[in-house]
């Protein structure tokens, strides 16, 4: 019994390939449809998702700075560190010495010079945290009127504000690729129906005679479900293509930019995991185009 | 298998939504492997009544029972197992212009879901005995009008029903032609199929000695 069913739904499988390319035109123009309407909400999200890794992991997930006072010495960092442990709100830290500084500013900012005609480091040593929850306001501003109190701190540096703004706009950037794409999927489900509509219409002697000669309902609608995930798949791998040229086009011309501002930033396509849902998710809009169709054009088509 | 009932009707009518009335209490029996005709004046009920008897057609009230399976109880989900037990040779055919003759007597072997193995054997058998071996690869509309009864012939024994159902088989050809399709009937019928006919070609009824049921506006005349 499992044989010949994974038999039959071969046969549906080759008939199906043989339509798609019998009538090339036609396939390609839906399939094409599929591709751009989710490539739209796609190219969006993954724009946002290259611009929360341009903007940094310091801005998103923010850091508080704990700038030491001048005189600071080995007995405080000592006493700063078993203090740090115990706050519930410190996921971990780092500890950055004033010597550590100085090198890394003049490394990155190119200020070599001017770093090198002072006469003594102006820069504190530091500690810089990672705190655990930040979309708290409450717990981090705790945090930080604690550390504030301590007598080895000069100054706290928390950039919440910053970092809060960045994420609303990505969070609203979120949502409105959201909306797209239930939009757009909707259009892709609207698509499938009415091709499979219009299939069934040109099948119709084929369907009404399988009736007459004992086809069950599954044989009858296989062939179109087979057709609406195939070309569900297939227009999700025109968008995955679509954004793969569009980030080709961008990133070499984001290099010339960038060069400009010393940044390397490389815009990155859909990884692997990602790659797969979207066809996944394609297929599946394909298919229940294509199921609806069936089931509300099928039960028309009844042998008289 | 002789003397077993095949088919059974029991005081079956049949009213159309329109409300013609088609069948009127018909009481009929056809035991397994028997060869039946079935006459009448167009318009008698004959269609009707091989359609009942392949569950195209529901009746409005009475009993129908295909080889032990009582029509009206089925499930419409069942009805699609027992139509694979008939051949149906339509009036119009009903060939698919968009394959050959191979891809076309294919279909109910796809549809009982035979396996691979057998399936072009069987392909080969059926259009043998109609004699259209020599054309599997032609197209329906490049053949002639007996060309095409056989092949719908063919569609509906490849997949060796206990049943053959022939709506006016010879209706649109000549006698040539009409007596080698009836041949073609008479070798079913000596494999042990249960043969219906329908037909209201006198020459044909004269000659068998087959039983014969008569239809009178929608009655068995007796």
């Amino acid at each position: 019994m499992i044989r010949v069913w994974v038999a039959q739904h071969g046969v549906v499988f080759i008939q199906t390939l043989r339509r798609l390319v019998a009538s090339p035109l036609t396939s390609l123009l839906s399939i094409l449809i599929i591709g751009i309407a989710f490539s739209l909400p796609v190219g969006i999200y993954l724009f946002l998702e290259n611009l929360q890794v341009l903007s940094g992991q310091a801005m998103v997930k923010p850091q508080m700075s704990l700038f030491l006072k001048q005189d600071a010495a080995q007995q405080d960092f000592e006493n700063l560190r078993q203090r740090l442990a115990t706050q519930e709100e410190v996921e971990q830290f780092v500890f950055v010495s004033k010597e550590q500084a100085l090198l890394q500013l003049q490394q990155d900012a190119g200020l070599g010079d001017v770093l090198r005609s002072l006469k003594r480091n102006p820069l504190p040593d530091a500690f810089i945290i990672d705190v655990k929850d930040t979309r708290r306001t409450d717990t981090t501003e705790r945090l930080k009127t604690v550390i504030q109190g301590w007598p080895e701190i000069e100054h706290v540096q928390f950039d919440f504000v910053w970092s809060k703004r960045l994420n609303a706009i990505l969070n609203f950037g979120h949502v409105i690729v959201m909306m797209l794409f239930v939009l757009l999927s909707a259009g892709v489900v609207a698509v499938m129906f009415n091709t499979i509509r219009l299939q069934i219409l040109t099948k119709r002697d084929e369907i009404e005679l399988s009736r007459l000669i004992g086809a069950t309902d599954g044989f009858i609608q296989r062939p179109f479900l087979y057709f609406g995930a195939m070309q569900g798949l297939a227009g999700g791998m025109v968008a995955w293509l679509v954004i793969a040229l569009t980030l080709q086009i961008s990133n070499t011309e984001l290099e010339v930019l960038v060069e400009l501002y010393a940044l390397k930033l490389h815009l990155r396509h859909l990884a692997i995991g990602d790659s797969v849902s979207l066809l996944l998710f394609s297929t599946c809009l394909g298919w229940l185009g294509a199921r609806l169709s069936v089931a509300i054009h099928l039960w028309r088509v009844q042998p008289n | 298998m002789k003397n077993r009932p095949m088919i059974q009707f029991r005081q079956v009518s049949k009213r159309f939504p329109d409300g013609y009335q088609a069948l009127k209490n018909v009481d009929l029996q056809i035991e397994a492997g028997e060869m039946v005709y079935i006459t009448g004046h167009s318009g008698a009920g004959k269609s009707t009544l091989l359609k009942l008897v392949a569950a195209i057609e529901r009746p409005t009230s009475g009993i129908i029972n295909i080889n032990g399976h009582n029509v009206a109880e089925l499930k419409s989900t069942a009805l699609p197992y027992l139509r694979r037990k008939i051949g149906f040779v339509f009036q119009d055919y009903k060939l698919l212009f968009d394959r050959n003759v191979y891809d076309n007597v294919l279909l109910p072997l796809q549809i009982s879901g035979f396996d691979n193995t057998v399936i072009a054997s069987r392909i080969h058998a059926a259009l043998e005995r109609v004699g259209l071996s020599q054309k599997e690869k032609a197209m329906p509309i490049t053949l002639s009008g007996g060309e095409r009864q056989r092949l719908c012939i063919a569609r509906a024994v490849v997949h060796r029903p206990l049943i053959l159902i022939a709506d006016e088989p010879t209706g649109n050809l000549d006698m040539a032609y009409a007596h080698e399709i009836m041949t073609i009937f008479n070798t079913f019928h000596q494999a042990g199929v249960t043969v219906l006919i329908a037909t209201h070609d006198a020459a044909l009824l004269e000659a068998k000695q087959h039983r014969i049921l008569a239809l009178q506006y929608g009655k068995l005349a007796a």
